[in-house]
């Protein structure tokens, strides 16, 4: 009897620690995230809104603009994140030698970009890339290049520009996740290997990888939420408009600009962002396939 | 033996490139406020002597003193509330475990790859009903329970003695007595990290503020550089001026606490 009452004490107390969070919780984003679900399937503008079925996924089919901002993140997300992570998990695999010299000097300074705020980081980089730029003119005086690049107005530079951008923003993040995991690798294994005369790439690519592998996944998933809400940098590198000519335009800035920057046109705009939603869904499902088809028996 | 002297010496190379290129922005941002934006964006990469100009400039086109009180309030008060109330219920989850308790918690690690932008428009919708646009109330409130922060506490409690739980029940204490004066000093390095993460988090936010915080007088150092760099000819040496500015408190968090921030940012994954 006794201990029943004890335990119903300590049911109730379980749930008075966490009721102030699910209640924000379920205000401020349950709540919201349901709501634009039903927004997503309104059509109208301001607050005018009537049920629309499927409407706006079929005018996400004939819109230009949001399958060149579907385009633009994909191209973000394919290029950035697999030279962010190969990036990463070199620097931490040379840093984790314990015979290396100036380790934490070389630790501090590829993870000291995550201490900026990406707004900052962005604004720096927009002055280095500017067309007489430093940028430009080390490549030219390196004989890289043989003119200036239009880093902010070519289409296809711009693009790489914040494509470099976000991988010198976040790869000490990443790297610093792989440089903890190695540590927990037990180095017996790595001895074994070199008695056994296995190369250095074999030991990484049959060793390393597959111990590091919940990690990988961990950071590429992390990394692909990321990129898919692309925002800040974009938003600050083109004044806001995802130039030149849309070919920067992620989703979420074309969220944003839907909302409050056009006629606003709330479902229209609830519907792209359950276009992120799905996008982040399939692709973290595809990434858990793919690190567990590579499990070693 | 020459091989493996060679390979070393690419490593070293490879490194120092890294490292260059990581601290540059840095170089580039400081040296930046004392050149004027002609030099600027001419590439010159030393020192000027315009940063009294660029810093007279800055003061007088940024109401420095209320814009920076406006992201420290934001960020000490979202902070501490985050802190709280997260805390709270990773310790809840954790010590008090029950099914539905764990389905909750599931179900909240699977919102968590919810992008912000699908609550975007119901948030601003609601804030602007209950007419709280341009309130730091609106900036702070959807941060404070954070599904990220709730799980950090989940984890790291794990490795809370539980034997202190018990010692001090069989003392007479209540459980958030326990919570206070127990839990709360064993984990101090536990908070510690937390508070990085939510403080560069909230100073650093973007997206949400500019939503809401619509009048000059509101706006947080980070919405205000972003508004003078979107100008359609940029005063980079009044810019760089200020990113120095808003980048010093997080930079100086950084080298007082770099092993707190890296224990922070790896708690989630231990």
């Amino acid at each position: 009897m006794a201990q029943a009452r004890l335990a119903r004490r300590e049911h109730i107390t379980g749930w008075a620690f966490i009721a102030p969070a699910l209640i924000l919780l379920g205000l401020f984003m349950i709540y919201p995230i349901v709501w634009s679900l039903w927004m997503s399937f309104q059509v109208g503008k301001g607050m005018n809104l009537s049920f629309g079925g499927f409407a706006n996924i079929v005018r996400l089919t004939k819109d230009p603009v949001f399958l060149r901002a579907l385009g633009n993140t994909f191209t973000f997300f394919i290029f950035q994140v697999p030279i962010m992570i190969v990036l990463a998990l070199l620097f931490a695999v040379a840093l984790n030698d314990a015979t290396l010299k100036f380790r934490g000097f070389f630790r501090t300074a590829i993870f000291l970009p995550c201490a900026t705020s990406l707004i900052a980081y962005s604004t720096v980089f927009k002055s280095m890339f500017a067309i007489d730029g430093v940028v430009n003119q080390t490549l030219m005086a390196l004989h890289i290049i043989g003119g200036p690049i239009s880093w902010l107005g070519d289409p296809f530079w711009a693009k790489v520009l914040i494509i470099m951008a976000i991988t010198w923003r976040w790869t000490g993040y990443n790297m610093i996740f792989y440089l903890a995991a190695l540590q927990n690798i037990d180095r017996s294994i790595y001895e074994a290997a070199r008695i056994d005369g296995v190369p250095a790439w074999a030991r990484f690519w049959y060793i390393t990888i597959p111990m590091l592998k919940p990690v990988i996944l961990f950071t590429t998933v992390i990394s692909t939420i990321g990129t898919l809400q692309l925002f800040d940098e974009v938003a600050n590198l083109t004044a806001g408009t995802g130039g030149p000519s849309d070919s920067t335009l992620t989703l979420s800035l074309y969220i944003y600009n839907l909302t409050f920057k056009f006629m606003p046109s709330f479902g229209y705009s609830a519907t792209v962002s359950w276009v992120i939603v799905v996008l982040v869904g399939i692709l973290s499902f595809l990434q858990f396939l793919v690190a567990r088809d590579r499990k070693p028996s | 033996m020459t091989l493996a002297l060679v390979r070393r010496g690419i490593v070293y190379l490879l490194l120092s490139i890294a490292a260059f290129v990581s601290i540059f922005p840095f170089y580039w941002m400081v040296v930046g406020a004392s050149n004027t934006s002609a030099d600027i964006i001419r590439g010159k990469t030393s020192l000027g002597s315009a940063l009294l100009t660029n810093a007279t400039a800055f003061f007088t086109q940024v109401d420095a003193v209320r814009i920076f009180w406006n992201s420290g309030v934001i960020a000490v008060v979202a902070t501490v509330l985050t802190l709280a109330i997260s805390s709270l219920a990773g310790y809840g989850f954790e010590m008090f475990r029950s099914r539905v308790r764990e389905r909750i918690f599931g179900f909240l690690l699977l919102l968590l790859s919810v992008p912000f932008a699908a609550m975007m428009v119901p948030l601003f919708v609601m804030f602007s009903q209950a007419k709280l646009v341009n309130t730091f109330a609106a900036v702070i409130l959807p941060t404070v329970a954070s599904i990220f922060i709730i799980f950090y506490f989940r984890q790291t409690t794990k490795a809370f003695p539980t034997e202190l739980r018990d010692a001090a029940k069989i003392d007479g204490l209540k459980e958030w007595q326990i919570f206070l004066f127990v839990y709360l000093p064993v984990m101090r390095s536990t908070y510690a990290a937390a508070t990085i993460i939510v403080f560069m988090a909230n100073w650093n936010n973007y997206l949400w503020p500019l939503v809401v915080l619509q009048t000059a007088e509101n706006k947080t150092i980070t919405l205000i550089l972003s508004g003078l760099t979107a100008a359609y000819t940029p005063d980079y040496g009044l810019i760089l001026f200020g990113t120095v500015l808003a980048t010093l408190p997080t930079i100086l968090i950084f080298f007082l606490l770099q092993r707190r921030f890296v224990e922070g940012m790896l708690g989630a994954v231990k």
